[in-house]
């Protein structure tokens, strides 16, 4: 770990980042704690007046969530989709960013250039034709996409492929060549030489990657309104349900949505180590 | 790019562009005609009527049932929620791939009548499913446009009603409720004391804007749009109706500024812990109760007119709201579905589902049974059956929701800011949005 | 200082060769076409998901913005009337109330992702500069940091619009009942007040996203720079100057663009905290566009709106590269 330093900071920068740094979660938290306390209140109460103490607890939210809706099913599909997602963009953007940032090849500006411009898509330019892209494709090969999670796992994937190529084109041009030249050298095929050598060291990189990903598959709504029915709907979309044509379940809300964000919270914990880890804690040298 | 590249990218793209053309590759499904190769089997996207989307199913599910029993029809059940009802529907529309039946808005009956994917009811198909005459009127009238062969049937009716508060009448020695506008005003300002307000209204929600300044220009002798379907949004009569709506914030004062932000039903809330003394809602019984009313706490009565009772033309006194039902032309099973629109329609499953979402009956014979006779929905059902309008039908009647219903959800943030609201005001902000059309 | 840290590409003739003479993976292809094909079968598979999702739709788009697609034609669209470019003469009308709509929601949506891409950047940087040294708590306020990100998108835009509720929510509690520096509750969701409310919520849910960028950026910088400026008596700032910004160039560039347009095509966060009727002050452009087209099934007019994003987007773009690659270039 590059610990800035081996001098300690001035008394003023480390005041000013504490100050900063408080300031900064409880910019974070604030809506998170609102979102539990108005998960513990009865639904009168959370329409109510805010207050900073609930006047009355219960848990009864907790275990009505169920109920209301088929959160369980929302929330497998949801795992499934993102989980599927964010490996295949993984896998799918470390070869192209191996490619672009290792080899010299014609056409090599093109796909960077086409692949950022993706990214510029608005949304809504191409949600009715991709829609209708799969059903097309459904009626001419039988592989259903529309309706299907394949469909949304394969939308999300490509998603999030222009910046995790992007960003992975980066941290790998950051990993000094001498690295897997050497490796290459001693006799690894190419692909060895990008699974042993450059994914370690850019390890960093590509955790980031992946949560993007992740998230980039985890929240996305527009497309899932259309793609999805009652099966394969997704959390994203599927928590609007509770809000319903003669009630809105506030309560109910905020509690299926820290319910479903605690593993995803805890994924986040457990991945960040691998986050600082990487080239400099030993590759370099 | 080397060629080989280009070659194989050449394929991909030929591949999937056969793929959505027409003709090429296109199954059966997208096809126009129906049939009756699937006799078996029906899909239903139901809407969310009930308190939940299970809510909806545990209700819909027993009757599914009783229905493949006296019919062999299996029907599978999808509870769309509103906020995707209407995407699925594009999708469905334009794919070709859809369910059998539906439901819509029935404010979008005109609209979707124009793309030509939803079976036209005319007077035989109707007959497979009882006759037209069974339905209400104002009920029919609002199943597509008027001159065209509808492509839906009425299943759900509702109305609105004019919700008040008993105990804050009495102690501000009002006895009756208001019948006329001016009524609803002087009312108003005496509810209006500590804090508490004369009448709650959703103002930022585009829809219930909409219905009330269509009802409210009505009143004023005016339409939005004129018999041929061209907007009329700045006649005399519809600004005035729209101004008289805003000025509830604006100048009579006697809703809360903040009302202007409500899009969240957050004005039965007010309603039923006692904010606000009056309300104008379709059927909002079921609700209050949830939110601690009892019943004999508040009284329903029509909404007011401007001046005598209500009644058709200018004393009009709500949008003929609801639920349609409408069958794709291309299904597989078109006689099973009309069977199925038969039997949803039938007079004990209109008492049924009607008796359990709190609406009323479109069904003549079926709105007769005493379970809707109580306070609140006589009221209703009397509005529904004389005093009730469809709202424009017309194929842009979602196109004129949005601007109409937004350009009054503008004023009112402007009232509710303090900013003044003028005849001239409305008419300029109508003005803009008729030239949107 | 820089150029030790940033390392330009070296020339074509230094890359690496593939293997040699070792068979791998594709022993049954002779060696030449291997090294030649290799790279482009390692992007086969992107570019085959490129195509199919993004390409291709995009080429149907851009047809669809010549035709009359209305909810008339839209169970055939091919055989919707060509309208050749009158969709666009309708949306760049700007004196005429629906090309006066959209370059109102375009200046606003520029102001709005200016705004929030600089407030996400500098946030994120700074928190992940603070972060940089080892202190005890660190992991648990990263995940912290992260929270945001990790809620789904709905119920924490829903809390926002709760907390900015006029008589209810938090954020008129606190300023005008328990601080009083309001004369008046302010509106937050209707009004001119929108374009802040939106901006917060927006800056709220994607700093993380910059923060996690740059402190996976951080990583890669050598200690010893640190130390080596450090006996050269540079202080915490020269550091922070001298170091770890210019070593962070290639990330942000990336990362600024990517939050650009990212902001500026974001729909689900205006669409949520304003429902589909948005004030003007928050009518952001893509719920603008949502609305002429997908709530009136007129996707021949939302079609050319969303081309027309596109090539300003494209200009923006191409602009940007251009002028980042030539700062590069010149600081290297």
């Amino acid at each position: 770990m590059p610990d800035r330093s081996p001098t300690a900071p001035p008394p003023s920068f480390v005041w000013t980042g504490r100050i900063v740094l408080t300031l900064l979660t409880v910019f974070s938290l604030l809506p998170v704690y609102v979102m539990l306390s108005s998960s513990l209140k009865p639904l009168r109460d959370v329409t109510g007046a805010f207050r900073w103490i609930p006047d009355h607890l219960t848990a009864r939210p907790y275990v009505d969530i169920w109920r209301t809706i088929p959160l369980g099913r929302y929330f497998v599909n949801s795992i499934i989709v993102a989980t599927a997602a964010t490996g295949l963009s993984v896998l799918v953007a470390t070869f192209a960013a191996y490619a672009v940032s290792r080899y010299r090849f014609r056409g090599k500006r093109v796909f960077t250039i086409t692949v950022l411009s993706t990214q510029m898509f608005p949304g809504i330019l191409f949600l009715l034709p991709l829609f209708l892209l799969y059903v097309g494709i459904g009626n001419t090969t039988g592989i259903a996409l529309y309706g299907s999670r394949g469909g949304l796992i394969l939308t999300y994937l490509t998603f999030s492929l222009p910046f995790s190529i992007w960003m992975l084109v980066g941290y790998f041009d950051s990993i000094p060549r001498g690295l897997d030249e050497a490796a290459l050298v001693d006799g690894c095929g190419p692909l060895r030489a990008l699974f042993r050598v450059i994914v370690p060291a850019a390890l960093p990189g590509i955790v980031a990657v992946a949560i993007y990903a992740f998230m980039t598959a985890w929240s996305e709504v527009l497309f899932a309104s259309v793609m999805t029915n009652d099966t394969t709907r997704t959390l994203a979309i599927g928590l609007r349900a509770y809000a319903t044509e003669t009630d809105v379940y506030w309560n109910q809300v905020m509690a299926a949505s820290l319910v479903v964000s605690v593993p995803v919270v805890a994924g986040f914990l457990l991945l960040q180590r691998y986050l600082v880890a990487g080239l400099t804690a030993g590759a370099v040298k | 790019m080397s060629v080989r590249a280009r070659t194989a990218i050449g394929a991909v793209i030929g591949a999937t562009l056969l793929a959505v053309l027409p003709g090429c590759g296109g199954g059966t499904s997208t096809g126009d005609s129906g049939g009756n190769s699937h006799p078996k089997t029906l899909t239903y996207w139901a809407s969310n009527q009930g308190a939940s989307l299970e809510d909806d199913k545990a209700k819909l599910t027993p009757e599914l049932q009783a229905f493949e029993k006296q019919t062999g029809i299996t029907v599978k059940l999808e509870v769309v929620p509103w906020s995707d009802l209407l995407n699925r529907i594009l999708g469905a529309t334009s794919s070709g791939q859809g369910p059998d039946v539906l439901n819509i808005g029935n404010t979008w009956s005109a609209s979707l009548q124009t793309t030509g994917a939803l079976l036209p009811f005319d007077d035989q198909t109707f007959a497979k499913i009882g006759g037209k005459g069974r339905f209400q009127e104002s009920a029919l009238a609002s199943t597509g446009a008027s001159g065209k062969t509808p492509t839906a049937v009425p299943l759900y009716s509702l109305a609105y009603g004019l919700y008040y508060n008993k105990k804050m009448f009495a102690d501000a020695g009002i006895s009756k409720p208001p019948a006329t506008w001016d009524e609803l005003v002087q009312d108003g300002r005496r509810l209006t004391t500590g804090g508490r307000y004369g009448l709650a209204v959703e103002g930022a929600n585009v829809s219930e804007n909409v219905h009330h300044a269509f009802v409210f220009a009505k009143q004023h002798g005016a339409d939005f749009f004129d018999a041929s379907g061209n907007p009329t949004f700045t006649s005399p009569g519809a600004v005035e109706g729209v101004k008289q709506y805003v000025d509830f914030i604006a100048r009579d004062k006697i809703a809360a500024a903040g009302n202007a932000e409500y899009d969240q039903n957050q004005s039965i809330q007010d309603f039923a812990t006692g904010k606000a003394a009056m309300l104008l809602w379709q059927a909002a019984g079921p609700n209050l109760q949830k939110h601690g009313m009892k019943p004999d706490q508040y009284g329903v009565a029509p909404v007011p007119v401007q001046s005598g009772t209500p009644g058709p033309g200018q004393n009009i006194d709500s949008m003929v709201a609801g639920i349609n039902m409408a069958v794709f032309k291309n299904s597989q099973n078109l006689d099973g579905a009309l069977k199925f629109v038969q039997f949803m329609t039938s007079d004990a499953e209109q008492k049924k589902l009607n008796g359990a979402y709190g609406s009323i009956p479109p069904v003549k014979t079926a709105a007769q049974d005493p379970a809707f006779s109580n306070p609140e929905l006589t009221v209703l059902r009397n509005t529904i059956a004389t005093s009730a309008a469809p709202l424009p039908q017309v194929p842009k009647e979602s196109q004129f929701e949005e601007l109409v219903g937004g350009a009054i959800k503008d004023l009112l943030a402007d009232a509710a800011a303090g900013r003044p609201v003028t005849t001239q005001s409305v008419q300029q902000r109508l003005a803009k949005a008729q030239q949107q059309m | 200082m820089t150029t030790t840290v940033h390392r330009q590409a070296p020339p074509a003739g230094r890359e690496p060769r593939p293997a040699r003479g070792r068979s791998g993976l594709f022993h049954f292809i002779p060696e030449r076409v291997r090294r030649a094909g290799l790279p482009y079968l390692l992007l086969l598979p992107a570019l085959f998901f490129e195509l199919i999702v993004h390409v291709i739709p995009m080429v149907l788009g851009v047809v669809m913005s010549f035709k009359e697609l209305t909810q008339v034609y839209i169970r055939h669209w091919w055989g919707a009337p060509w309208s050749g470019t009158g969709n666009y003469r309708v949306a760049v009308r700007f004196n005429a109330p629906i090309g006066r709509a959209l370059l109102d929601s375009f200046l606003i949506t520029c102001a709005f992702t200016v705004l929030a891409v600089g407030l996400c950047w500098l946030l994120g940087t700074t928190a992940a500069i603070l972060m940089q040294d080892r202190f005890r708590g660190r992991g648990v306020l990263r995940a912290v940091f992260l929270t945001p990100y990790a809620l789904p998108l709905y119920a924490s835009v829903i809390v926002w619009a709760f907390m900015f509720q006029h008589d209810n929510g938090l954020v008129n509690h606190v300023l005008h009942d328990q601080l009083g520096v309001t004369g008046d509750r302010p509106f937050w969701l209707i009004g001119d007040n929108s374009f802040w409310s939106l901006l917060v919520v927006s800056v709220w849910r994607n700093w993380p996203f910059a923060f996690l960028c740059v402190m996976a950026g951080l990583q890669n910088i050598p200690r010893e720079l640190y130390e080596a400026s450090a006996i050269d008596g540079a202080g915490i700032w020269q550091q922070i100057r001298r170091i770890t910004l210019p070593s962070l160039r290639s990330v942000n560039q990336v990362l600024v663009l990517v939050l650009f347009l990212w902001t500026f095509n974001d729909f689900a966060t205006p669409f949520v905290l304003f429902g589909r009727s948005a004030p003007a002050a928050g009518d952001l452009i893509s719920v603008h566009i949502y609305s002429a087209s997908f709530v009136t099934w007129n996707f021949g007019t939302g079609s050319a709106m969303s081309v027309l994003m596109l090539l300003f987007l494209s200009l923006v773009t191409a602009g940007y590269l251009l002028t980042t690659n030539r700062t590069r270039k010149n600081r290297a």
